[in-house]
Parts: C-alpha cells; sequence; structure tokens
C-alpha cells in the first residue's frame, strides 16, 4: 500500500509539472500564455520570497533572523554586488541571529 | 567547452548544493524517527523529487491517511510547479529526449537559477544543474538517514542560502522597470493571500491572483 501511495504521488507531481506541455504538444501556445510565461519569473521571485521569509508572521524567532539576514544580503549586494559573498554574508548573520534571538 | 559548461553549472547550483544537503539531511532524519528506511528516502527522493510535500508525506504514511487525502494535498501544494513550466515550455521543447527529465526536476530551487542564465548556453547548462541539484537531494537524504544523529544540529539556519539567493534573483532582476511593477503585484498578493490563508496554503491563491493580475495588465495595454 505505502508503495502504491508513493507511486501515485509520484504521478500526481510529475503529471502536474508536465500538464502546460501536455496541452501544448499539438497545437501552438497562444501568445497571451507565452508573454505570462515570460513575467512570471520576477513575479515568482517576488512570492519565492514571501515563502521563505513567512514565520514572521507568527513573530518566531527564526523569522525575525531571517527577515534580518535578508536585510543583510540587500545590503551587502547593494555594496559589493557579488552574489557569493552576499549568500555568505546573510546566511552566517542568518545562524548567528538565530543564537541570539 | 562542455568542461566550461560542467563548470558553469556547477557554479550556478552551488546555493542549491547548501540547501538541499542540509534539508535532504533533515528530510532523511525525519524518515528515520518516524520508522522508515534508507531505501524509503531515496525512492520518495527519486520519484517524487519536492521538499514541502514530501515532508507532509511522512506524517500521511505514518497516520495511514487515505489515498484520496493524500492524492489532493499532492495535488494542491505542487500546482504550483505547473506555472514554472510556462516560462520554459520553449526552452524544454528544443532539448529533445531530456526534455521529460528537466519536466520531471523543475523545482522552485531549479527554476530561481534556470532564470538567471544568459541564453546561449541555456540548453546545455541547464540539464546539468537539473542533475547535480537531483544528485545533492538524494545525497542529503542519505546522508540524514545514515549520519543523521551524528550531525551537530546548530547547523540550523544554514537553508538561508536559498532564500539569500532568490532575494539576490529578484534584485538583478528588479533592474528592468517593467520588471519592478511585476515584483511589486506578486510580494504585495503574496503578502495579502500570507495574511489571508495563512503560511501553509498561501502559494496557490498567490500564483493565481498574481497571473490573473499579470493578464488583465496585459490585456489593458493592447
Amino acid at each position: 500500500m505505502m508503495y502504491i501511495t508513493i507511486l501515485v504521488c509520484a504521478g500526481i507531481t510529475f503529471s502536474l509539472r508536465a500538464f502546460p506541455f501536455l496541452c501544448f504538444r499539438k497545437r501552438e501556445m497562444p501568445a497571451w500564455l507565452h508573454q505570462l510565461g515570460q513575467q512570471l519569473p520576477s513575479a515568482i521571485m517576488a512570492i519565492l520570497v514571501v515563502y521563505c521569509l513567512k514565520d514572521i508572521v507568527n513573530f518566531s524567532s527564526s523569522g525575525k533572523a531571517q527577515v534580518l539576514a535578508s536585510i543583510v544580503v540587500i545590503i551587502t549586494y547593494k555594496w559589493k554586488h557579488n552574489t557569493f559573498f552576499s549568500i555568505l554574508s546573510g546566511t552566517i548573520c542568518n545562524m548567528i541571529f538565530l543564537h541570539l534571538l | 567547452m562542455k568542461k566550461e559548461i560542467l563548470k558553469t553549472a556547477f557554479i550556478k547550483s552551488i546555493p542549491i548544493l547548501c540547501s538541499y544537503i542540509f534539508v535532504g539531511m533533515a528530510y532523511g532524519l525525519m524518515m528515520n524517527e518516524a520508522g522508515f528506511y534508507w531505501w524509503h528516502t531515496l525512492l520518495i527522493s527519486l520519484v517524487i523529487y519536492t521538499g514541502a510535500f514530501q515532508f507532509l508525506l511522512i506524517s500521511f504514511l505514518q497516520t495511514g491517511t487515505p489515498l484520496l487525502t493524500i492524492c489532493l494535498s499532492a495535488l494542491l501544494i505542487n500546482s504550483r510547479q505547473l506555472f514554472y513550466s510556462l516560462t520554459f515550455i520553449d526552452d524544454f521543447n528544443r532539448m529533445g529526449k531530456k526534455k521529460w527529465y528537466m519536466i520531471h526536476t523543475l523545482t522552485d530551487e531549479t527554476y530561481a537559477v534556470n532564470c538567471t542564465l544568459p541564453s546561449q548556453n541555456k540548453k546545455d547548462i541547464m540539464p546539468w544543474i537539473a542533475f547535480f541539484s537531483r544528485c545533492y537531494w538524494m545525497i542529503g537524504g542519505l546522508l540524514g538517514s545514515f549520519i543523521g544523529n551524528l550531525v551537530p544540529w546548530n547547523l540550523e539556519g544554514i537553508d538561508f542560502c536559498m532564500t539569500a539567493l532568490f532575494i539576490i534573483i529578484l534584485m538583478d532582476q528588479c533592474k528592468k522597470i517593467e520588471n519592478q511593477k511585476i515584483a511589486c503585484i506578486g510580494f504585495i498578493v503574496g503578502i495579502l493571500c500570507l495574511l489571508l490563508f495563512g503560511t501553509r496554503q498561501f502559494m496557490l491563491p498567490s500564483l493565481i491572483l498574481t497571473s490573473f493580475f499579470l493578464l488583465y495588465r496585459s490585456w489593458r495595454e493592447i
């Protein structure tokens, strides 16, 4: 039973990812949907940031640490413009803030 | 040439490496504690391969939740991936047989990194990023089930690297005025939905509403 459940879930997950491809296999994708696909990255990235920082609504210490660390990422990236430097300093600050808060 | 591509793919995937190894380890450890074996962890990570839902599935399998409930949850939680596919329809369609593998391996994280690739060798780099990320996720899971108990868990908070990457990608995209407006819509809708629907269920309504607003905006401009 457990293996059936796992396989069914795998099927559902794959079908969802493949859905747009299956819909437009034979026919051309309409221009409006194409344009939406091109606009979505910026919107999705903003929603993913909200998703990552969602714990702040409970005012939990991990939520507060993440918001503070995000500010570190924004400031260091504006300053140095180096992806790895900002990820590293943000992550280290987040771990320190978690211990302090 | 191939070496260059592998190198770029690896460097681009380093934030995913940090995130997947540690989140994967947490997953492997939780699976162990719930009474599952390492091959269960490996099988689920191999065939399902999606973060949030895999964690939820642990408690479902443990408590013997009805299959229909599990299916509905899978449908609701994972339908956000459908929106991710929309961006890469053209790119994946040009990849021949690799297309199905690319569809299967599209996650929040690989989507974000794929959005940052230059268009010239995108087609060659994306499959490697997908492959590396999948390896990280499975290695993380295995490490968790074998040595999860030995790791000092004050490594907590290291998964922030992915949040940092999302913020940086967003900042880069927002150099274009047009993207700033789009990101603003996503941000505001995301926060409103978070307050309305709570932390567990807000992703899907946010994506649907944001898409609706974006479509309305383009329709008005015509």
